[in-house]
């Protein structure tokens, strides 16, 4: 049925598409003005006032410089180590979680569940959190910044309620079987948990590859930085002389200017090449009423 | 006879779901590793925490390192800047998703929508030292943000460094970041909408708006309760990770908010029980905000978190 739209409603339409035009441009530019003047040619870039479309001259000295930092390339690796091996652990304990909980039928599910749920509310706060990884010796080190964060309870919440939407028939037909219930979570719960382990992937990845905080907080050796704390250091502390090193003083602020611009496209872009393919799914990651039994 | 049933129905529980405890350990572990010792950890608050006499054995203080941070020099200004940012961020914040969702939700080509919702979550995977290091950059007196101001006629001026700006420049960064990825709840809610509630409108006349009002907002409202629930919980949770990377001292009289505070003087200046003292109280006054907004909720639009 298709009902004929008044002039108001065209009208509406109208500066509805135009609006939504001009938020998307604002939410990309920043991003393609990064872009572009990393591109750019240093010294036609500390000259240019304003807005770029295009690359000023087009030159990849930046990349090059950035690929020739042991530092940054170091960060990579520390940053890609943390990340397949968190994730891993994560998605393992975040599973066990949420099977364990939508389980039916089990005495102590509600307690346990109240004991995870409280967590989202309450904290001891910074400072216990960081004596207590003194505490527990894992500063220092990179299992510091991968054990302390295997569940996130948000996450474990979402998996959960996926987990419960899994028919019981199928479940109880693989315990007919014999099959335990390590094995009806490997072989039942898991391969009908595609599309959401997808999004559990990317959430906690994302989350990984971005995490900065507690890794500028325990970690001292600074070979052991990831990513993101090197990168902390070239954009907001302004350390791109050494980078620079060899050009004159003048051309080291310019090739400084586009060096950063190209450490942002450089950590960024793996993240911004995944994403889209997950949009889709997104709508499964979401928890509103979740918390409820 | 009540007693003797309940260890009858452990032990049949236990019997029954042996395997099923068997693999939650683990998590249990880590909760109370990772999550229940740090709020123990807490009562040294409540002590004179020395690293080397640990947690049990430091001296006992009572209330002296609250008291030591209710009558600082910093205890009004961080209240208030908690407080102020807290709020403008609840007051713009969390309406833009919700009008955004509005909008996509009117959008009639698929293609179009779908890329309308690619774009406006990508900032949200951008990560929270690129943005920051954006924002620096971009409002240094040579940078774009003041290329545009000088553009349309206004004079040029480091804006980071301006402790007037600094809200502003916060709460409109983080819009920019979270309005796409904010979005999808209420998206995915309208969407449960129940069409032929539209239909049977069209047909009595209701024109856009009028369906506005009495269809989509009630039914959504459930929705926005909840969020508005959780957003009130964390109140005064304002997060420090992007004061840190933002704030400078020339700007500390509007953005030093409580956890940053806590940063400074815990991580940096290790003063670990009177930091500690102010997490705890900011935690306290948090749950008892999420408590209270909580049953308000339950009371007046009978939706709640639990």
């Amino acid at each position: 049925m298709k009902i004929k739209r008044s002039r108001g409603e065209r009208i509406f339409s109208i500066f509805n598409y135009l609006f939504l035009t001009v938020l998307m441009i604002i939410c990309i530019y920043p991003v393609w003005y990064v872009a572009m003047a990393s591109f750019s040619k240093s010294n036609l870039l500390t000259q240019h006032f304003g807005l770029l479309l295009k690359p000023l001259g087009f030159s990849l000295d930046a990349y090059k410089k950035v690929f020739q930092n042991p530092m940054i390339m170091r960060g990579y690796a520390n940053t890609i180590f943390i990340l397949v091996v968190g994730v891993t652990f994560d998605l393992v304990m975040t599973s066990l979680g949420a099977y364990f909980l939508s389980r039916k039928r089990v005495m102590f599910k509600r307690p346990i569940m109240l004991l995870v749920i409280f967590t989202m509310f309450f904290s001891g706060g910074m400072i216990p959190f960081y004596l207590n990884l003194k505490d527990l010796h894992l500063t220092n080190s990179h299992w510091g910044l991968i054990i302390p964060f295997m569940i996130n309870t948000h996450n474990l919440i979402i998996l959960r309620t996926s987990f419960e939407s899994i028919p019981d028939s199928l479940v109880e037909a693989a315990q007919i079987d014999g099959a335990g219930h390590f094995t009806i979570l490997v072989k039942v719960v898991v391969p009908l948990s595609k599309a959401i382990l997808a999004v559990m992937i990317l959430y906690y990845g994302v989350s990984i590859w971005n995490a900065w905080f507690w890794a500028s907080a325990i970690i001292r050796t600074r070979e052991m930085y990831p990513l993101q704390v090197i990168l902390r250091e070239i954009l907001m502390q302004n350390d791109v002389a050494s980078m620079s090193a060899g050009a004159g003083a003048s051309d080291a602020e310019a090739i400084g200017m586009s060096i950063k611009y190209a450490t942002i496209i450089v950590a960024t872009v793996p993240i911004l090449c995944v994403y889209p393919f997950l949009q889709k799914h997104f709508t499964k990651g979401t928890m509103v009423g979740a918390v409820k039994e | 006879m009540n007693k003797r049933s309940f260890t009858y129905r452990i032990r049949k529980d236990w019997l029954r779901n042996k395997a099923l405890y068997v693999l939650v350990i683990p998590v249990l572990v880590f909760y109370i590793l990772f999550h229940y010792k740090p709020m123990y950890g807490a009562i040294i608050a409540f002590k004179d925490y020395t690293p080397t006499l640990g947690v049990a054995k430091s001296e006992w203080v009572g209330f002296a390192n609250f008291t030591r941070f209710f009558n600082s020099i910093y205890f009004g200004r961080l209240i208030r800047n908690t407080i102020s940012l807290s709020v403008y961020n609840l007051l713009f914040g969390f309406p833009a998703p919700i009008i955004l969702a509005l909008l996509l939700n009117e959008v009639r080509g698929k293609k179009f929508k779908s890329l309308a919702q690619t774009v406006t979550y990508l900032p949200h995977f951008i990560s929270l030292i690129v943005v920051a290091g954006m924002i620096t950059d971009f409002s240094l007196t040579t940078g774009l943000f003041n290329d545009i101001i000088a553009f349309f006629g206004g004079q040029r001026s480091p804006l980071l460094q301006n402790p007037k700006l600094y809200r502003s420049i916060y709460v409109s960064s983080s819009i920019w970041q979270e309005i796409g990825w904010g979005s999808i709840i209420y998206l995915s809610a309208l969407a449960g909408v129940d069409s032929q509630l539209y239909e049977a409108a069209q047909i009595d006349g209701a024109g856009k708006w009028k369906q506005l009002i009495n269809i989509t907002l009630p039914s959504i409202a459930p929705t926005i309760i909840i969020m508005f629930i959780l957003k009130t919980g964390s109140l005064m949770n304002m997060g420090y990770e992007k004061t840190i990377l933002l704030y400078n001292p020339a700007t500390y009289e509007t953005a030093d908010i409580i956890s940053s505070h806590i940063y400074r003087v815990g991580l940096l200046e290790q003063d670990w029980s009177y930091s500690t003292a102010i997490g705890l109280f900011n935690s306290v006054i948090n749950f008892a905000l999420l408590l209270f907004t909580n049953k308000m909720s339950k009371r007046y639009s009978e939706t709640s978190l639990w």
